[in-house]
C-alpha cells in the first residue's frame, strides 16, 4: 500500500554538509563538496546545565532535529518521533566496555543511563516536553530506511506529524577498523500527514524490491554508502532541486522502500 | 492521539517464552503453579556482584553452523526459545501462506549483542596504539544483532527492525507490528524480545544503586531494587488467524521528565494506559488483571501504584512477575505479555513472588497468593529509561 506524507522540514549534518541550506547548495551542484567537519553544535533546546553535559550523540541528534523543527514552523511538542541509529553512542560504548574489562565497579552511572539506544530520544522528549509516542530503532546500515517506514506507519496510525532523526557518530579510534560508518552524520525530517504552509514536497512511500538509488557525484556517493544517515542523500538531492522523481532506499535485505517525490 | 474503539483485535496465533522459569510455555505455567521462581544467587560469568539473577541454563552450545557468524549469548537464547512450542514450524507455515516478504519482523532488545564487545575488550591488546581488529564483527555486537540473526534463522524477508527503547523495547514491538499490519505493509508479523545477561546491565544497574542483593521483592515495603534476568519471547500477530487470544490495544507515551527516574506524577504512564484502553475499546473496569512493570525499586513501584490506582481504583488485581523471572529489560515487554497470555489461557492470577507483605504506602490490590480466576482482559505495563512508556491490552476479543 502506498502512503503519502509531506516533508515539512529538513535537518542535515555531515562532512561538507553543514546544515540544510549549505548542504542543499552542494546537492544542487551550486557549491563544490569538500571534506569539512561541521562546526560544533550546542543544543539550544536543552537547559543550560544539561547543555554542558550533553553527550556527542545528543548534540548530533539535536543539531538536525532542531533545524528540521525550526524549518517546519511547528512546535515539537505536537510531534511523535522516530530516532534511528546503527550504533547510537559508540564513544560511551567504548568507555563502558573499557571500564567493564578493567575495573567494572568504576562504571559511571551517567555513562550507563546515557548508553541506552534511546538516550537521545529521551533527552529530546525532556527538552521539548513532548509525551507523544516515540520509537528508537536500528536496522544496521539500513536504519534510515527503517526509520522512514516506521515514521509513515506512526504518522498515519496516530494522525500526527513525525520527527524522524537518523544519526551515527564517528567511533573512537579504538573501533575505527571495525565500525562500518567512519564519520559523524545525521539527517532529520519533519513528516506531516497533511500539507502545510511549510510543505516542501509530498512523499509517496511503499515497500518494494529494488536497487538503491546512488549519487552521481562520486564523493557524495561515498558519503551515501558509508554513512547510515547519508543513505537519505538521493532523497535530499531531489528535495534540494525541487524536482519530482523516484528514489529507492535499500532495506536490510531485498525489501526496501520505493519513494516518489512530488514537490509542492 | 486517536481515540475510540476503532482498532480491530489482532489475533496472536502462536507464542512462546524461554526464561529463568524454563523453556517453553508449559515450563512457565508449571513454575507459576509450583511457586518455583527462577532467580538464583549462582554467579554469572565474570560478575562479582552479590546479586540474584534470572539465568537461562544450557546456552553453552553455539547457534547452528549456517548462522555461526551471529553466535553470541543473546542469539543462543533466541535460538533455544524458537525451538519451543512449535514456533519455528509456525513461522514456516506463515511464510508459505503469505510469502517471506509479507511477514514483518520486530525485535526488541536493550543490550543486543554487547557481550561480544565486552569479551573483545577484556581480551584486547593493551598496548597504546592497539585497535580492535577483525575477526571482531561489530554487526554481531550491537542493537540489531538479534534482529539480524532472526531474519536469517526464520528466513524472513519483510520489514525488519530492532526496537531499542530500554525496558519497553519488547512491548513496543507489538505496537510497531500492529501499525505495519494496519498500514498494509505486512500481512502478519513476528514480534520478539531478546535479552541476555551481560556485564553492562549488571554493573550498570549496580552503578545506579538499583540492584538488589536479594531476590527482588516488588511492592514489598523492604524492596531494595531489581534482580536482572534474561529471556527470549516470540509471538505471531496474524490478522487472519482463528485464534482465541489477541492483542486488543496498545498505548505509548514519553515521560518528558528524567532519563532514569519515573515521573512521580505518572502523567506519561497515564497517557499510555489511556491509549491502550481506548484502542481496545474498553473501560478500566473491564480489566481483570494488571501485570505491573513492578521493578521492585522504591521509586518505580510507588509511581506505578499511584497511576494504576488513579486509572483503575484499588479493586483490580495486580502483580509484577519480576520476582519470578527477574527484570529482563529489553525482553520484559514480551515476557510479561506471554505470561499474561498464559494466565488468561489457564485462568490464573500469579502472586507477587518474594513479596512478604504489601507496602502499606501502596494502594493497588497486589496479588499475594496465586489463585484461579477467569480472565478475559489483561493489561501489561512497561516503563523504561528515557521516560518510555508502553501499555498493552491482551485477551479474548
Amino acid at each position: 500500500m502506498t502512503a503519502i506524507l509531506y516533508v515539512d522540514g529538513i535537518g542535515l549534518s555531515g562532512p561538507g554538509l553543514d546544515g540544510w541550506a549549505q548542504g542543499a547548495a552542494v546537492l544542487r551542484g551550486e557549491q563544490p563538496w569538500s571534506w569539512r567537519e561541521p562546526a560544533p553544535h550546542v543544543p539550544q533546546l536543552l537547559p543550560a546545565n544539561e547543555r554542558r553535559r550533553a553527550t556527542a550523540s545528543v548534540r548530533l541528534a539535536f543539531r538536525v532535529a532542531e533545524e528540521a523543527v525550526a524549518a517546519a514552523g511547528q512546535p515539537a511538542l505536537g510531534m511523535a518521533s522516530v530516532f534511528a541509529s546503527a550504533d547510537a553512542d559508540s564513544p560511551i560504548l567504548h568507555r563502558t566496555c573499557l571500564a567493564l574489562a578493567d575495573a567494572p565497579q568504576t562504571l559511571s552511572p551517567t555513562d550507563f543511563h546515557n548508553s541506552v539506544h534511546n538516550a537521545a530520544l529521551g533527552y529530546w522528549s525532556i527538552a521539548t516536553g513532548s509525551r507523544l509516542p516515540s520509537v528508537s530503532l536500528s536496522a544496521a546500515d539500513a536504519s534510515f530506511a527503517a526509520a522512514l517506514g516506521e515514521s509513515v506507519t506512526l504518522a498515519l496510525s496516530e494522525s500526527l506529524p513525525v520527527l524522524l532523526v537518523a544519526f551515527d557518530l564517528q567511533g573512537p579510534p579504538f573501533l575505527a577498523n571495525v565500525l562500518e560508518h567512519r564519520f559523524t552524520n545525521a539527517v532529520a525530517l519533519v513528516l506531516g500527514v497533511r500539507r502545510s504552509a511549510a510543505s516542501i514536497a509530498a512523499l509517496e512511500v511503499e515497500p518494494a524490491v529494488g536497487d538503491p538509488t546512488r549519487m552521481s557525484n562520486p564523493d557524495l556517493e561515498k558519503l551515501r554508502s558509508d554513512g547510515t544517515a547519508m543513505r537519505a542523500l538521493p532523497l535530499l538531492e531531489l528535495l534540494s532541486l525541487g524536482r519530482p522523481g523516484p528514489v529507492f532506499l535499500g532495506g536490510p535485505g531485498s525489501l526496501g522502500f520505493q519513494l516518489t517525490v512530488l514537490p509542492c | 492521539m486517536r481515540t475510540g474503539a476503532d482498532v480491530k483485535p489482532i489475533p496472536v496465533s502462536h507464542y512462546t517464552l524461554t526464561s529463568a522459569l524454563g523453556r517453553g510455555r508449559a515450563a512457565q505455567l508449571q513454575a507459576l503453579l509450583d511457586e518455583r521462581g527462577g532467580l538464583t544467587d549462582r554467579p554469572f560469568r565474570h560478575c562479582e556482584l552479590a546479586t540474584w539473577t534470572g539465568q537461562v541454563d544450557g546456552l553453552a552450545v553455539p547457534v547452528a553452523a549456517d548462522h555461526r557468524a551471529w553466535d553470541c549469548r543473546a542469539n543462543r537464547l533466541a535460538s533455544a526459545a524458537l525451538q519451543q512450542d512449535g514456533f519455528v514450524e509456525a513461522v514456516a507455515a506463515l511464510r508459505r501462506r503469505y510469502g517471506a516478504r509479507r511477514i514483518g519482523l520486530f525485535v526488541g532488545t536493550s543490550a543486543g549483542g554487547v557481550e561480544v564487545s565486552e569479551a573483545a575488550y577484556r581480551a584486547r591488546d593493551r598496548s597504546v596504539d592497539a585497535r580492535l581488529e577483525p575477526p571482531f564483527d561489530a554487526r554481531v555486537a550491537n542493537t540489531y544483532t538479534p534482529a539480524g540473526y532472526l531474519r536469517q534463522r526464520l528466513e524472513l524477508e519483510g520489514i525488519c527492525i530492532a526496537i531499542s527503547t530500554a525496558c519497553t523495547s519488547a512491548a513496543k514491538v507489538f505496537a510497531s507490528a500492529a501499525r505495519a499490519i494496519e498500514c498494509g505493509w505486512c500481512d502478519a508479523a513476528v514480534v520478539a524480545g531478546v535479552e541476555a545477561l551481560c556485564m553492562s546491565t549488571l554493573y550498570g544497574f549496580n552503578s545506579l544503586q538499583l540492584l538488589s542483593r536479594n531476590p527482588c521483592r516488588p511492592a514489598d515495603p523492604a524492596r531494595d531494587g531489581l534482580s536482572i534476568g534474561e529471556a527470549a519471547g516470540f509471538a505471531i500477530l496474524d490478522p487472519r488467524a482463528d485464534a482465541p487470544l489477541a492483542l486488543l490495544g496498545y498505548g505509548e507515551s514519553s515521560d518528558a521528565h528524567h532519563m532514569s527516574a519515573p515521573d512521580p506524577a505518572g502523567r506519561g504512564a497515564r497517557l499510555a494506559i489511556d491509549g491502550a484502553l481506548s484502542r481496545a475499546g474498553l473501560t478500566a473496569d473491564r480489566i481483570e488483571y494488571i501485570n505491573l512493570h513492578g521493578t521492585a525499586t522504591q521509586a518505580n513501584d510507588r509511581a506505578e501504584d499511584a497511576v494504576v490506582v488513579s486509572c483503575f481504583g484499588t479493586g483490580t488485581p495486580c502483580s509484577s512477575t519480576k520476582g519470578w523471572t527477574g527484570h529482563t529489560l529489553g525482553a520484559a515487554g514480551i515476557v510479561e505479555a506471554v505470561l499474561s497470555l498464559i494466565c488468561i489461557e489457564d485462568g490464573l492470577l500469579p502472586r507477587s513472588l518474594n513479596t512478604t507483605q504489601k507496602d502499606p504506602a501502596l494502594s493497588a490490590d497486589i496479588v499475594m497468593r496465586t489463585r484461579r480466576a477467569p480472565l478475559r482482559h489483561v493489561l501489561s505495563n512497561s516503563f523504561g529509561f528515557g521516560g518510555s512508556n508502553v501499555c498493552l491490552v491482551l485477551g479474548r476479543p
